[in-house]
């Protein structure tokens, strides 16, 4: 179980997130949707651990543990999974080599047989198969020359890969035309289990016709303002974030 | 056959340790007075029971090198170096010199077992039972301070005529081949620091491979600095005859001291017609303490000649060690459509200066070259990239590509390109690109994010940007290399 209390966090000094409350149990898939400039990248790189994202206020406890006092690896090896926004391309690298040293990177931190070469591939040939991903794409460097949809791919195979308790996914949907979405969102249903919680970050209902979450929250300059089931996203996309004090502009 | 770079397991597993090769070994040295004159290069030629002609050649680089004076014009920086106070003879204590490798003294071995050096690959040598039909990938030359302590897998390649020792040797058995081919390259009167070899050289490898030869397994010489203030000052030639082919590889380590030592080697390659030699380095000298105090002075001179048609010579250097580096592998491209390569990889932390680049001189037809530099700086280190491309005007036709890649960590560093293209003919096509970049803290946070501590994802994004050099060094040298490149950089970040 995921509980985040009363999360404060500024990024360059100023405050960004003012207080959200948030419980997720295992299994639950919930949704974070809120205007531009709400928080809702902030939250994710919080609870990721990222440098420069500084918690003043507030609790993560994971799983009986406090998150917020676990390095990046070490939250990633716990389990939690951030799918980027925007991933990050490393010239050189081949996907394969980068998924693999993740893959035992964390296998040795709780304690398991790191994985040889042969038992790995096995292991990618099953993921990549329900990804619609090609060999090609395994063997070129990590997100280099990848489309958008690509990319985002990638990110979902990594977390088919990595196995994780708890996926963020932040603006999954960005950058995706209708047909990369639906493998996208494919491959993310396919990995929801009883045990695996999800924090579905977006802007748009749209995702959330091919992820359906358990629940969704508003973010709005920094807090929860409003909670619900899945019909909150629709009434959302019907009357827009203006209802919960964002300017159209931000 | 080429490596994909495997990282990071291997590099997990050395990271946490420092220089792995600081120890020393004890053993009873033969060592000639400090100080450096005519009877100390009379000295060293007695030593090696050297022919006359060879004496008059050292003597004549001597007297040479005491009109020279020391380079400037690199951008490294060091207090004077007093080369009066430095022993240039050093020597396991033997009787004779080795006969076979179970003359040599067992702490050597174990040195060299320490290092990770087959050199007891000699059982298959021998032919020893149940070694049949596997068959050796490397045959090893190992020079201990100064002297070439044992060579492996001999009888096999003279079945060959293939032939592999210690130049000291060569000189003895071959004195027609290195008479003709020693100083061709690199002449006595080069320059201060490979003027300063030939007056002094002690030891070093030779290699000729005959007429159409493939040489069936990888060359190696490991070189080791063990005494204190000792230079090395090893020579290498390697001759591939018409239609040969040699891949050969060095290696060199030294234990960890708070002086400085001086390395000056020189190494020069032949290649005639239709002949290629592949040399792969793989640099490891102590780089000194992260205070930067200690480490190598690696002041080397490498040069080949594609001297025949369609000669290829191909440098490939991974340079993590010593405290400065010194160096300039390069090709004088006379053959018409011989063609040249060097692919480097140079890791400078802490302290560390390296001055490195290449020369690629086009003089015959069609000739070409390829240049693909990597250079890594973190810690405090200052690297220069120096390059001279030269098309002469016989060079028609001539093409060169240099690519010239700087990767900075951390922001105390710096990495500093100078390249010189020099084209007198018209037709002929130089190209030179560059690039500068940080490791991003974007990249950084995704390889932690997805469980990568810092210092291996350095590693692998590294070695990724490296990846273009790595997968040129023989396979049994590139895990090696890949190792490295992660020790090199601890504490680089963080």
């Amino acid at each position: 179980m995921i509980e985040i209390k009363n999360l404060h966090a500024t990024v360059d000094g100023k405050e960004i997130l003012k207080g959200v409350d948030l419980t997720i149990r295992p299994g639950e898939v919930h949704a974070i949707m809120g205007p531009n400039g709400a928080g809702k990248s902030t939250m994710s790189y919080v609870l990721a651990g990222r440098d420069g994202y500084e918690v003043t206020e507030g609790s993560v406890t994971y799983y009986g543990k406090d998150l917020l006092a676990l390095e990046p690896e070490e939250r990633a090896a716990e389990g939690v999974f951030l799918a980027f926004q925007y991933p990050v391309e490393i010239p050189g690298v081949a996907n394969t080599t980068f998924l693999k040293t993740a893959a035992n990177a964390i296998r040795k931190h709780r304690g398991e047989k790191e994985l040889d070469a042969m038992q790995f591939l096995k292991l990618l040939r099953e993921k990549t198969k329900a990804l619609n991903m090609t060999d090609d794409m395994l063997k070129r460097a990590v997100n280099v020359g990848f489309s958008g949809g690509e990319k985002k791919r990638n990110e979902t195979l990594q977390m088919a890969v990595l196995e994780p308790k708890f996926a963020i996914l932040d603006e999954t949907d960005s950058g995706l035309d209708i047909d990369a979405l639906k493998i996208v969102a494919e491959g993310v249903n396919a990995l929801r289990s009883p045990e695996r919680s999800m924090l579905v970050i977006t802007h748009y209902q749209r995702l959330l016709d091919y992820i359906v979450p358990d629940y969704v929250h508003v973010l709005s300059a920094g807090r929860i303002v409003k909670s619900g089931g899945k019909e909150l996203a629709l009434e959302l996309e019907k009357n827009g974030y203006r209802d919960f004090g964002a300017s159209e502009a931000a | 056959m080429a490596a994909q770079p495997e990282t990071v397991e291997q590099v997990r597993a050395v990271t946490e340790q420092k220089y792995k090769y600081g120890f020393t070994t004890d053993i009873e040295s033969d060592v000639a007075p400090k100080g450096l004159n005519e009877d100390i290069v009379r000295f060293i030629s007695a030593k090696k029971n050297e022919p006359e002609w060879l004496l008059d050649w050292r003597l004549k680089a001597f007297r040479v090198w005491q009109t020279m004076e020391e380079p400037q014009w690199a951008a490294v920086s060091f207090p004077p170096i007093d080369y009066q106070d430095a022993h240039y003879y050093a020597a396991p204590k033997k009787k004779d010199g080795p006969k076979s490798l179970d003359e040599v003294d067992p702490e050597l071995l174990a040195t060299y077992a320490k290092l990770g050096i087959p050199l007891r690959e000699q059982e298959i040598l021998a032919g020893v039972e149940g070694s049949e039909g596997k068959s050796p990938a490397i045959a090893v030359d190992a020079v201990f301070d100064s002297v070439s302590v044992a060579t492996t897998f001999k009888a096999k390649l003279e079945e060959m005529g293939i032939i592999f020792c210690a130049i000291s040797e060569a000189v003895q058995k071959h004195p027609d081949l290195v008479k003709k081919y020693l100083g061709s390259v690199v002449p006595y009167t080069d320059n201060f620091y490979a003027t300063l070899n030939c007056a002094v050289f002690t030891d070093g490898s030779f290699v000729y491979i005959p007429k159409g030869v493939r040489c069936p397994m990888e060359l190696s010489t490991y070189f080791r600095i063990n005494q204190a203030n000792t230079g090395q000052f090893e020579r290498t030639l390697i001759i591939a005859d018409a239609g040969s082919y040699v891949s050969y590889l060095e290696g060199c380590t030294a234990p960890q001291r708070d002086e400085n030592q001086l390395h000056a080697a020189v190494v020069e390659l032949v290649a005639m017609d239709d002949a290629t030699i592949k040399y792969s380095t793989v640099q490891n000298w102590y780089p000194g303490n992260a205070e930067g105090v200690g480490g190598i002075y690696n002041f080397v001179t490498k040069r080949g000649a594609c001297r025949g048609r369609n000669s290829k010579i191909s440098w490939t250097q991974v340079e993590t060690g010593s405290a400065i580096t010194w160096k300039y592998p390069s090709c004088i491209l006379q053959g018409d459509n011989s063609v040249g390569e060097f692919y480097s990889v140079a890791i400078t932390n802490n302290f560390q200066q390296a001055d490195t680049g290449t020369k690629m001189i086009h003089i015959g037809k069609n000739t070409r070259s390829t240049i693909v530099s990597k250079g890594i700086s973190a810690g405090k280190a200052q690297q220069t990239y120096r390059g001279l491309v030269k098309i002469l005007p016989k060079a028609e036709g001539a093409r060169n590509h240099t690519q010239c890649d700087s990767l900075l960590i951390g922001d105390q560093c710096g990495a500093h390109t100078v390249p010189y293209i020099e084209s007198r003919n018209r037709s002929a096509r130089v190209e030179h690109e560059a690039t500068t970049a940080k490791i991003s803290e974007d990249q950084l946070f995704y390889c932690r994010q997805r469980g990568i501590a810092e210092e291996d994802a350095v590693s692998l994004i590294v070695n990724g940007f490296c990846k273009e050099v790595l997968k040129e060094l023989p396979m049994e040298f590139a895990v090696e290399a890949q190792k490295l490149v992660g020790i090199s950089l601890e504490g680089s970040v963080g």
